[in-house]
């Protein structure tokens, strides 16, 4: 089922938690909605949901107005951060309810519920599990019943609300990885809530940025990823150094680590910044180009398939992350204290309001 | 084997001499409290038994053959089997608002259900008698329409509920607002109705606190003498509930039948708080089971 947001405003007292956002998904996509705390996702999933409405604009579900629907009549399957379980039920009574309050017409018989149930709790692999109780599963297998749940009443939208975000590192890899073969085998259109970019980038087909209400930038992984179309996006999608000012391959301009004063605002009030991945830097012993930042080693975390290190610019405060593969660090010997010539490889720069005081 | 339960049981006293205090002390606390209890609790607790008891079971039995008191024990249980489940309504109801929804006037409401508490009994019982007495407000027009409420039925169980109103909602609000509103927007995501909601996720998470609450509600109901004695007119065998019936009995030097009603209260004192440990335990278990594997889960933003 194709989802359609329309131009969806809606605000809690003063605070305007989203600000006339639209956006479309179509049937069988997985889409991740992604920005930190606040940024208005998870209400914007409730208003899918039909748990919350909005205050301006529409909601179109296969085309159709869904706005004023009760959420009964949604046939949304949704999952919550803390699981939500029916803490007084065993695992079967929780996937059977959404059958079990069915209208007595349409309702399966008991044998076709606890066939059904036994399906889906194949699916989600907590057959064994059955007859528990919620408190007697972990977290993980409550998040996977919780799902089992949710795709008992064949909802046409399966919406996640940071599903795994109360489970550990390792559960929660996991768990994203299932969701994207469960999601590749049923197709059903989902919308997947997080705040964790990582999550985003390997469950989703594509991404929607969020930040304080509004949207930032839409694209697949790869373009958000690659391509930030804003300093939040790009700041949020990753570790990045901010330069104030344009630093380049051909012009020694890093205004604030060469200690001049940043550049005159232009007309506009503008002014830019420039942004680099910290694996977009390259380091060498000695200075090749004129333009290379002179920076001091302060910190090597070696642990992990990379190696972080931390510089201090020469001439300013700033601390500069930069991330290398093992084999560069060997070959560079760095140590703590050595001195070191900073190059991007690849680096973008945006231009931003007031002057440079980010 | 026994090492490690020798280890276990050393390990459990140290960490009791953390927090405990010497011999001494210890003993004096415990001699204070209990002796505390016996003189406030104990004495009078036996006090009504052998009282009641002085002249033998026949006589104690005969207190309630006494069309009087048959009278009153009748009225104080349909007293209470109508104040009971019209609080009960009132406090789930309340409870569910408070707990489960944001609006307006909501503290004022949390205040309101307290209000019972806070006020003198007799005063709940005169605020009936100047809405609904005689010279009250209402007063004469009931009086045209031959409704009687004050020294009856009516005004009785009027009181009774004004002073049992608090303890079903104080018992479910705490607990409602713990447990959130997620397992409800759940049921209802999964097509279930409102109505749905409620007896199949909300009423079965909130039962045994429910059940705790009719029964400290009833225990009150039957046991409640100020606002009862002053809308009831104190009519043998038609408005005295039990407590005024005691009182009665006890005016007129008949200490064996006063003593032999106030041991049924005592009684149902006694019923209710076996009954309520048995709850407490209940809850306690069904928490236990629940709630450390519901509080574990880290908290993470939103």
């Amino acid at each position: 089922m194709s989802i359609q947001v329309d131009h969806v405003t809606k605000r809690f007292g003063t605070f305007t938690v989203l600000n006339d956002v639209s956006l479309h998904a179509q049937a069988g996509e997985l889409i991740a909605l992604l920005g930190p705390s606040g940024c208005g996702k998870t209400t914007l999933l409730r208003i899918l949901a039909g748990l919350e409405r909005p205050d301006q604009g529409r909601i179109l579900l296969h085309g159709i107005e869904v706005t004023d629907q009760r959420i009964t009549d949604r046939r949304v399957g949704f999952v919550f951060q803390h699981y939500a379980l029916f803490r007084h039920m065993t695992v079967t009574e929780n996937v059977a309810f959404g059958l079990s309050v069915l209208p007595q017409a349409q309702r399966p018989s008991p044998d076709k519920i606890q066939k059904k149930v036994d399906e889906l709790l194949s699916l989600v692999q907590m057959r064994a599990m059955a007859d528990r109780y919620p408190n007697q599963l972990s977290g993980g297998q409550r998040q996977r019943v919780a799902l089992a749940r949710a795709l008992a009443v064949e909802p046409k939208l399966l919406l996640l609300d940071e599903p795994f975000g109360a489970l550990d590192a390792k559960v929660r890899k996991e768990l994203r990885r299932w969701l994207r073969r469960l999601h590749d085998e049923l197709h059903i259109t989902s919308i997947l809530v997080t705040h964790d970019q990582e999550e985003a980038l390997e469950a989703a087909d594509r991404i929607v940025v969020l930040n304080q209400g509004h949207i930032e930038q839409t694209g697949t992984p790869e373009e958000v990823y690659e391509n930030p179309a804003t300093p939040f996006v790009y700041q949020f999608l990753g570790d990045v150094n901010v330069f104030h000012g344009r630093i380049s391959q051909d012009r020694p301009s890093h205004d604030e680590a060469s200690g001049q004063p940043p550049p005159e605002a232009d007309a506009s009030g503008e002014h830019e910044v420039t942004f680099v991945r910290p694996h977009d830097l390259e380091l060498s012993l000695s200075r090749t180009t004129p333009t290379q930042l002179e920076a001091a080693v302060r910190f090597v975390i070696t642990a992990g398939s990379r190696v972080r290190i931390e510089l201090i610019s020469k001439d300013s405060p700033q601390i500069i992350s930069v991330e290398l593969t093992k084999e560069r660090y060997r070959d560079l010997k760095l140590q703590q204290g050595d001195v070191v010539f900073v190059h991007p490889k690849q680096l973008q720069v945006f231009k931003m309001p007031g002057p440079s005081s980010v | 084997m026994s090492t490690e339960i020798a280890a276990r049981v050393k390990n459990e006293e140290w960490k009791a001499s953390l927090t405990s205090e010497r011999a001494l002390v210890r003993w004096a606390l415990i001699i204070a409290a209990l002796g505390y209890l016996t003189l406030f609790l104990f004495i009078p607790l036996a006090a009504v038994f052998t009282e009641a008891l002085k002249n033998g079971l026949e006589s104690y039995f005969a207190s309630f053959q006494d069309p009087d008191a048959l009278a009153a024990i009748r009225l104080t249980v349909l007293a209470a089997s109508l104040a009971v489940p019209l609080n009960l309504t009132f406090g789930v109801a309340a409870a569910w608002a408070i707990a489960k929804f944001e609006f307006v006037g909501k503290q004022i409401l949390i205040t309101l259900i307290d209000i019972p508490l806070a006020v003198s009994p007799v005063i709940s019982g005169l605020i009936y008698v100047l809405l609904f007495g005689a010279q009250g407000w209402v007063g004469p027009w009931l009086a045209e329409h031959d409704i009687k409420i004050i020294f009856a039925l009516p005004g009785i169980v009027l009181a009774t509920t004004f002073v049992t109103v608090p303890f079903i909602a104080r018992e479910l609000i705490p607990l409602m607002q713990s447990q959130g509103r997620e397992e409800e927007e759940a049921a209802l995501t999964l097509g279930a109705s409102g109505w749905q909601a409620f007896t199949r996720v909300t009423l079965p998470n909130i039962k045994w606190s429910l059940l705790y609450g009719v029964i400290l509600s009833n225990a009150r109901a039957m046991g409640e003498f100020g606002a009862v004695s002053v809308v009831s007119g104190h009519i043998r065998g038609l408005t005295n509930t039990l407590p005024l019936h005691v009182e009665i009995l006890y005016n007129e030097y008949n200490a064996v039948g006063a003593f032999a009603v106030a041991s049924l209260l005592t009684l149902l004192a006694i019923v209710t708080l076996i009954a309520k440990t048995m709850i407490e335990r209940k809850t306690a278990s069904s928490r236990s089971a629940h709630d450390p594997a519901w509080s574990t889960q880290p908290g993470s933003p939103s």
